[in-house]
C-alpha cells in the first residue's frame, strides 16, 4: 500500500528545464548563438493524471516532452522522476530508469521500424530489458496485442500492412511493453482522421483507468485536451504561459494567450458561433532565436504594457493550483 | 488499401513465428528476373569450377600452328595468336575473375558500408571520417596503383606465393578504391534515419547504440548497399583487366578475362572470338549479377516482399 505522503508526491518534478540547441554558421561553423526551444520550464505531473501541454507548432511541446524522456540532453534544470533526478544521470543508470517511463510518438508510420515484425517491434523492449523465454515474450506479446484490442495473429504482419489507427495501437503496446509508470504521448492523435482519434483516445484512457498510468498528453486539439487531461498546461515559445485545472483554465483563463487560443475553439452551434467573439492575434510567432526581451508574448498580447517590453514575467501560482506568466494577471 | 489486407479474418495463421530468411526466399524465388540471374550466374560458376575437369587443354600450352583458328572440334571458342586454346583460357580466367570480383566487392563494401553508418550515425566522427573518405576520393588512382604495386608486390609474393601474393595485393587495390561513393550513400540514408522516430523510440526503450545499428539502421540501408554491391562486382573484374593491361595486375601468361579482352582488341578483325567471348562473359556475369542484386533487394524489403 502506498502511504499518505508518497501518494500525493509527484511522480515527475521539472525544475527549471530548459532546451538549447546551438546555430553555427559562417565557414568555421562557429556558433553564433542558440535557439532556445525550450526555457526553464517548472511544472509537477501528479502521479496517475494527465497533464495536458498545449500549444501552437513550433511552441516547444514535443521537445520538452522528448528532454523530460532524456531523448535530449537538457541544457539546464532538473527532471526529478520519482525522488530520482535524471537530468545527470547518464550511460547503464539512465538506461535502467527507462523501462519506467515510455513515449508514444505523432506519426505512427514512422515510429514502427518497416523491415521488423508487429511482434519484433512489440518485443524489442523485452529483449533490451529482463530476460524472458522465448516462449513467454510470445505470451507477453500477445497479450500485450490483446490489450489495445488487436488480432494476437497480427505478431507475424509488418506494419505497412495496417491502417494509421493500427499502427499507433502498436505503437502503444510497444509503449506498454514494460509496465511504465510514465508515458509521454506526443500528439498521439493529430496524425489519425477523427473517427480513429475517438478510439485511440478512449483506449489510452481505459489504459490508464487499468494501469495506473501518468501521462503527459501534448496536442494542439483544445478540444481533445479538454476530454482527456486532468491539468492542462499551456506554452507559448518555449516558456509555460498557464498550468491550471482542466476547468479552471477552460473556465477562467487568466493568461491572454490562453485566451486566444481558446477563442479559437470552434462550438458546433451555429447560433452562438456566429456570435462569437474571437480573440484575434496580430502578427507571428518571433523567432526562437531572438526572442522577445521581456514576456515573449509581449509582441503579438492585445493587452501588453510597457513593463512586458522589458521585463520577463514570474511563473507565479495567482490562485491555489493556477500558475501564470504574466504581469497583469490578477 | 492497406485495411484491407489487415481487417481480413486470421484464420490459418502458422503457429510458428515465421522467419524473415524464409520469407526472403520465397520472395526471392517468386521474382523472375532474380532467378534468371541466379541461374545464368550459377552456369558460369558451374562452368569456371568444373569446366577445367571436363576440357582438359592446358590453356597455357602453346601450339603455335593452330594458331588464330576460328571455332572447331577442338577448339570451340578458337585460338589466340600463340596457339593457346581460347576456351581453357576463358575457363581459368573465369576463376579469377570471379574471385577477385566477389572478394573485392565484399571487401570494399564492408568498408564502405561501415564508414558510412559509423559517419553517419556518430556525429563526432563524422567529419574525420568523410574527409578520409574525401582524401580518397581525390587521390590520383593510377600514380597510387604504382606506388602501391611496387613497394608490396615483392613484399607479398615473397611472403605468400605469387599467385596469391598478386590476388591479395589486387584485391586490395580494387577493395580501397572503391569504396568511397559506397560510404557516401550509406552516411546520408543513415544521416535522414537515425531522424526517424523508431530510432528515437528504440532510444526511449533504452536501446544500446550496437543494437540500434544492427538492428533499425542496418537493415534500412541494405537496399543502396545492395545496388553499390552488384555494380561493384562489375566494377572490380573491369579494374582488374585495366590493372592488367598496364602490366600492374596478374602476369602475362596468367589468363583473366579482362586481360584476355585487351590481349584480344588487336586481333579483332582477324579472330573476332577472341573478344566476343570474355566480353560475353563479363557482360553476362554483371547481367546476372545486377538482377540477383535487385530480386534481393526486393525480397529484403518486406513492403514490396508481397507483391
Amino acid at each position: 500500500m502506498l502511504d499518505a505522503a508518497t501518494e500525493s508526491a509527484p511522480l515527475v518534478r521539472i525544475q527549471g528545464l530548459s532546451k538549447h540547441f546551438p546555430i553555427h554558421a559562417g565557414l568555421i561553423r562557429r556558433q553564433v548563438g542558440v535557439i532556445s526551444a525550450v526555457d526553464r520550464l517548472t511544472f509537477d505531473i501528479r502521479r496517475g493524471e494527465t497533464l495536458g501541454l498545449v500549444g501552437e507548432s513550433g511552441c516547444g511541446k514535443s521537445t520538452a516532452g522528448r528532454t523530460i524522456l532524456r531523448l535530449y540532453e537538457a541544457t539546464e534544470g532538473a527532471i526529478i522522476f520519482d525522488g530520482t533526478d535524471i537530468a545527470g544521470l547518464s550511460g547503464e543508470q539512465l538506461r535502467r530508469m527507462r523501462p519506467r517511463m515510455q513515449m508514444i510518438f505523432q506519426d505512427p508510420q514512422a515510429c514502427l521500424n518497416p523491415r521488423m515484425t508487429v511482434g519484433q517491434i512489440i518485443a524489442e523492449p523485452l529483449d533490451e530489458h529482463g530476460s524472458l523465454s522465448r516462449a513467454d515474450k510470445r505470451a507477453r506479446v500477445e497479450e500485450l496485442l490483446d490489450a489495445v484490442g488487436m488480432n494476437k495473429g497480427f505478431a507475424n504482419r509488418y506494419p505497412h500492412e495496417f491502417s494509421g489507427g493500427q499502427r499507433q495501437r502498436i505503437g502503444i503496446a510497444r509503449a506498454l511493453a514494460l509496465d511504465p509508470d510514465f508515458i509521454v504521448c506526443d500528439e498521439p492523435i493529430a496524425a489519425l482522421d477523427v473517427s480513429i482519434q475517438a478510439q485511440v483516445v478512449n483506449l489510452l484512457e481505459d489504459l490508464q483507468e487499468r494501469l495506473g498510468l501518468t501521462y503527459l498528453f501534448i496536442s494542439h486539439d483544445l478540444s481533445m485536451v479538454r476530454h482527456i487531461a486532468d491539468r492542462v498546461a499551456v506554452m507559448y515559445l518555449g516558456k509555460m504561459a498557464e498550468l491550471a485545472s482542466r476547468d479552471a483554465l477552460y473556465h477562467e483563463p487568466l493568461h491572454p494567450y490562453t485566451r486566444a487560443l481558446l477563442s479559437a475553439v470552434p462550438v458546433a452551434d451555429p447560433k452562438i458561433e456566429a456570435t462569437r467573439k474571437r480573440v484575434i492575434l496580430q502578427g507571428d510567432v518571433p523567432s526562437p532565436a531572438n526572442p522577445p526581451k521581456g514576456c515573449r508574448f509581449c509582441t503579438r498580447c492585445p493587452i501588453a504594457v510597457d513593463k512586458c517590453q522589458w521585463e520577463v514575467p514570474e511563473w507565479r501560482e495567482a490562485r491555489p493550483g493556477h500558475f501564470v506568466a504574466c504581469h497583469l494577471a490578477e | 488499401m492497406t485495411d484491407a489486407a489487415a481487417n481480413s479474418p486470421v484464420t490459418a495463421m502458422p503457429p510458428k513465428q515465421r522467419s524473415m530468411w524464409g520469407d526472403v526466399w520465397r520472395s526471392y524465388r517468386r521474382h523472375p528476373g532474380a532467378m534468371a540471374g541466379t541461374a545464368v550466374f550459377l552456369l558460369i560458376l558451374l562452368a569456371v569450377v568444373f569446366g577445367p575437369y571436363i576440357h582438359t587443354v592446358d590453356p597455357g600450352k602453346l601450339d603455335i600452328r593452330a594458331k588464330n583458328i576460328t571455332m572447331s572440334l577442338d577448339h570451340p571458342m578458337g585460338t589466340d595468336n600463340l596457339g593457346r586454346d581460347m576456351l581453357a583460357q576463358v575457363l581459368a580466367g573465369g576463376r579469377t575473375s570471379l574471385a577477385v570480383g566477389i572478394t573485392a566487392m565484399l571487401l570494399s563494401m564492408l568498408v564502405g558500408a561501415a564508414v558510412g553508418i559509423l559517419a553517419g550515425y556518430f556525429r563526432r566522427i563524422d567529419g574525420a571520417l568523410m574527409r578520409v573518405t574525401d582524401l580518397f576520393l581525390a587521390l590520383p588512382l593510377l600514380p597510387l596503383l604504382l606506388v602501391i604495386t611496387m613497394l608490396f608486390r615483392d613484399t607479398l609474393r615473397a611472403a605468400i606465393g605469387p599467385e596469391s601474393g598478386i590476388f591479395v595485393l589486387i584485391v586490395f587495390i580494387i577493395g580501397i578504391t572503391s569504396w568511397m561513393n559506397t560510404a557516401r550513400i550509406v552516411r546520408g540514408e543513415v544521416l535522414t534515419l537515425k531522424e526517424r522516430e523508431f530510432v528515437l523510440a528504440a532510444r526511449s526503450i533504452g536501446t544500446r547504440n550496437h543494437r540500434i545499428l544492427t538492428r533499425h539502421i542496418l537493415p534500412n540501408v541494405l537496399s543502396p548497399i545492395m545496388v553499390s554491391a552488384t555494380l561493384g562486382i562489375a566494377n572490380a573484374i573491369i579494374t582488374e583487366s585495366a590493372l592488367s593491361f598496364l602490366g600492374l595486375g596478374f602476369p602475362s601468361d596468367f589468363p583473366t578475362w579482362g586481360r584476355l579482352l585487351f590481349d584480344g582488341a588487336n586481333f579483332m578483325t582477324l579472330t573476332p572470338s577472341r573478344v566476343i567471348w570474355p566480353g560475353l562473359a563479363i557482360s553476362l556475369t554483371v547481367l546476372s549479377v545486377n538482377f540477383m542484386g535487385d530480386g534481393l533487394r526486393d525480397a529484403l524489403d518486406p513492403r514490396i516482399r508481397g507483391r
